[in-house]
């Protein structure tokens, strides 16, 4: 049906066939890759780049069948009560891996116990109290604690953090609150504490910058609307800010927690490594991740090195739910956004 | 109360308790941001002072010396991670970047949400379990440690990183260039090579740059794989060392010299790293790919 | 020469949901065809309809018959990438591909299409830039400037430029002159002027003196349909349709 009204103009050019149509109106310089040229380079390319993708998958699918099967001896041997034995004896083949795991949650708790509020007030600092001019440096800043290798923390926490624990910190803390239990024992300065203190310092940056992320998202509307009732700023970033970001604030918790259950390397260098569960934060303990590191090529035997194995497998997967929640959360908030550079 | 009284508005001054959490608020704030950025300061102010003395010549160019001798340097090592990053590249770079072009240009569906939550998730779990894997796969086939090894479990390391990365690049480029493209009847493919991925490209060759410095730092993967090695070493099924694997041993080792050579060898680590950031920052805030005048 | 365009019975979907309702028209070869309407009336995706630009969108679809130069362009057989090199397109805001000089711009849909002949490709980069009148004021930068570092004006010019290029047979415009300054909009309609002897022109404006001053036929869209199609004249003093004199005379729109 043509429009009412309209009328064909009559200069209509002559219709030849459908090929020569499309290709030779007029004299054509330019040649024309076939149609089934172009289609196989954008299947074939959708299918190159997909196949990388597939490679992300495969790698969780590899780490875990290496995992799985390598750990088997152990897992047959010791069945569940490889997880609440305490006693990690490879020369009598008894391998029990509570210690790791008491000493993974305790070193990551007391990270998470120091560096959450200094975060999230970092956080708060630089989204809403921070003048303009220092908002770049310090994000800028942020972004380098985040690229400090672990290697180099632990270097740093050797030298100059567990000595510095050692004179000033320990001794008051062992003289007015040893009567708690944390705090007794003779101050080495290398130990559970070091530990935790070196992760809350490494966590920092991911929290903090998760944090910002999702206070930034909030949009402006939000704080005017709570300032305009008459709210003091501390009122206005709690009710109109805090509050909406909760979920994604508590998602960047739960990732810098998952970040600390398997640091590795700087707390392998000050925790002093010692497979006993101790009550004060001054005596040495082992992480998870610390006895594979220090014990996997020095493994004798096929059982010892299963059984350090088996922590590995245990700590990829409580890393990966860790992970997986915390993702999910921060997706919700800030809606599948790529992840930047967030802190390693 | 006469009626035409002016009526005078009483501001009630806010509670004390208010003004005290509002005080105590800016106060906490800001008192966390300087003690957050204290350690960084302080890491680096050690790190130079520890480590520029010792960065000469002879630690670029020689090996460690024996126990005991003073001198000697940490050339091997920095070999040692050339080699393994230059494999560690060839497999991750390529791979990566083929996922996040998948992801940008094709992947909104089902399959592009899973690789990037599970990419996400990948970044996020201890490196030291990818080396775990790979001694399963290549170090206990070839029956020993090698360069190759390292440089697969730091490669497979890089994949996630740099997809994700690239894919975060590819996406700030707008829609309407990619438009313009296929406007002019340039096939999706040659569109997503030659338009998309070259006006992005400072942005994807920053975000490349940023895992290569991430992957160099990396000490657990390179444990069970490259496992290090005091002498020098060129060939890439034998152990080799590592810059960061270096610096973990000295730094355990009980002795002077050793921890001398570890602050030197970090102090050029955290230089590379901090180039690396740098650079980043400067291409993503400058907006090079936005296409304005 | 340019081609003509039959429409019969087009439907954009978004998603499932109906865009453009059952629309048919005649656009003559070497003609300037104007679309006016108010926002959101479905001009833009008319006219993305017709290079096969709207199915790029995830979710949209499309039925009907669009016929150019005697081709069905939807056709089971007929790739879009070769509709798309035979109907040009210019947007609304100017987007020179960043990275590329001037001269590269405007060879970019040349050269993408494994067009290598050097002596060849500056002809054409010069005739279609002396085309989309911008030769003189580029001609002495071609490959020292970047295709961004042109004004407003100049950009979209370079962006015709590029599409010229490709020699495609329709030339169609979405809202061209919307991000410009008046006198770029004066230069860029004088062009069309030019243009339409050699290609046919769609337009899509929100202005309706431009449509006045460029177009011989306009169409007026409203809520996703085509409500009158005829001559400028006669739809601007003595429209058909009750809607169409609201539009114009501004009670709505």
């Amino acid at each position: 049906m043509l429009a009412p009204g309209s009328a064909l103009p009559n200069n209509l050019p002559e219709d030849t066939s459908k090929a020569a149509a499309l290709r030779q109106v007029g004299a054509r310089p330019i040649a024309v890759r076939t149609s089934i040229a172009n289609r196989l380079g954008d299947n074939g390319f959708k299918f190159l780049t997909m196949l990388c993708s597939l490679c992300v998958l495969g790698i969780v699918v590899l780490i875990v069948v290496e995992l799985v099967s390598k750990s088997d001896l152990s897992l047959k041997q010791f069945g569940w009560k490889f997880f609440v034995g305490s006693n990690w004896d490879p020369v009598a083949g008894d391998f029990g891996a509570l210690p790791f795991i008491y000493g993974t949650l305790v070193s990551s708790f007391l990270a998470l116990l120091l560096s959450v509020p200094l975060s999230i007030g970092a956080a708060i600092f630089i989204t809403e109290l921070s003048p303009v001019w220092l908002k770049l440096p310090l994000s800028f800043l942020m972004e380098l604690l985040a690229a400090v290798p672990s290697v180099i923390y632990g270097l740093w926490a050797i030298f100059v953090l567990a000595p510095l624990l050692r004179k000033c910190v320990q001794p008051p803390l062992g003289k007015y609150l040893g009567w708690t239990g944390l705090f007794t024992g003779p101050p080495f300065g290398i130990g559970m504490m070091a530990a935790g203190v070196i992760l809350a310092i490494m966590t920092v940056p991911i929290i903090s910058s998760i944090t910002r992320d999702v206070m930034t998202a909030i949009p402006q509307t939000q704080r005017e609307g709570v300032l305009a009732l008459g709210a003091t700023r501390w009122e206005m970033i709690r009710m109109g800010v805090l509050r909406n970001a909760r979920a994604g604030i508590i998602g960047g918790v739960i990732l810098g927690l998952g970040r600390a259950l398997g640091e590795t390397m700087a707390v392998t260098m000050v925790i002093g490594n010692r497979p006993e569960i101790q009550k004060s934060l001054f005596a040495p303990g082992y992480t998870m991740a610390s006895v594979i590191a220090n014990e996997f090529t020095e493994a004798t035997g096929d059982l010892y090195l299963s059984a350090i194995i088996e922590v590995g497998l245990a700590l990829f997967i409580v890393t990966l739910i860790v992970n997986a929640l915390a993702q999910g959360l921060v997706w919700m908030t800030t809606r599948g956004t790529p992840a930047r550079t967030r802190g390693q | 109360m006469a009626s035409n009284a002016i009526h005078t508005t009483t501001l009630t001054p806010i509670s004390w308790t208010r003004k005290l959490a509002n005080h105590f608020l800016t106060f906490f704030a800001t008192a966390s941001s300087i003690a957050v950025v204290i350690p960084l300061f302080a890491i680096f102010v050690y790190l130079v002072i520890k480590g520029i003395g010792s960065i000469n010549l002879a630690f670029l160019t020689q090996i460690p010396k024996p126990v005991g001798e003073s001198g000697g340097g940490m050339a091997n090592a920095i070999v040692g991670s050339a080699i393994i990053l230059a494999i560690a590249s060839l497999i991750g770079i390529p791979l990566g970047i083929g996922a996040g072009i998948y992801l940008a240009e094709y992947g909104y569906n089902k399959l592009g949400n899973a690789v990037r939550f599970t990419a996400d998730v990948l970044n996020g779990i201890p490196s030291m379990v990818v080396g775990i894997a790979i001694y399963g796969l290549i170090v206990v086939v070839q029956k020993h440690f090698s360069a190759l090894a390292g440089g697969v479990a730091l490669g497979v390391m890089m994949i996630p990183m740099v997809s994700r990365t690239t894919e975060e690049m590819l996406l700030l480029v707008p829609r309407m260039i990619r438009e313009a493209a296929w406007g002019l009847g340039v096939t999706q493919w040659k569109t997503a090579l030659s338009i998309t991925l070259r006006t992005a490209s400072a942005g994807v060759i920053t975000g490349v740059m940023l895992a290569f410095a991430r992957a160099a730092g990396e000490t657990a993967p390179l444990l069970f794989t490259a496992f290090g090695n005091q002498f020098w070493n060129f060939n890439i099924n034998q152990p080799t060392a590592a810059l960061p694997l270096q610096i973990f041993a000295y730094a355990i080792s009980p002795f002077d010299e050793w921890h001398r050579l570890a602050w030197a060898g970090a102090l050029i680590l955290i230089l590379l790293i901090v180039a690396a950031v740098t650079a980043v920052r400067i291409v993503t805030s400058r907006g090079v790919m936005k296409g304005g005048a | 020469m340019g081609a003509a365009i039959e429409v019969r019975s087009l439907k954009a979907f978004y998603s499932g949901s109906e865009a453009l309702h059952d629309v048919s028209m005649d656009m003559g070869a070497n003609q300037v065809t104007a679309l006016i309407g108010p926002s959101g009336c479905g001009k833009s995706t008319f006219v993305r309809t017709l290079n096969r630009m709207h199915e790029t969108i995830p979710g949209a679809s499309v039925t009907g018959s669009v016929v150019i130069g005697g081709v069905d362009i939807y056709a089971d057989g007929t790739p879009a990438v070769e509709v798309r090199r035979r109907v040009g397109m210019v947007f609304q805001k100017p987007n020179p591909f960043p990275t590329m000089s001037i001269y590269d711009n405007v060879a970019a849909g040349l050269k993408l299409n494994g067009f290598r002949n050097r002596h060849k490709l500056d002809e054409i980069v010069e005739k279609s830039l002396r085309g989309s009148a911008l030769w003189e004021e580029v001609k002495d930068a071609l490959k020292k400037k970047s295709g961004a570092s042109l004004s407003g004006g100049q950009q979209q010019r370079l962006c015709i430029a590029r599409a010229l290029a490709v020699e495609p047979e329709v030339l169609l415009m979405d809202e061209p002159c919307s991000a410009l300054d008046p006198i770029s909009t004066g230069k860029i309609e004088e062009l069309i002027d030019e243009l339409k002897q050699r290609f046919t022109i769609v337009i899509v404006t929100h202005n309706m003196q431009q449509a006045a001053r460029v177009a011989g036929y306009t169409g007026f869209f409203l809520l996703g349909k085509l409500i009158e199609f005829d001559k400028t004249e006669k739809v601007f003093t003595n429209p058909s349709d009750k809607r169409t004199e609201d539009y114009i005379t501004g009670r709505f729109g």
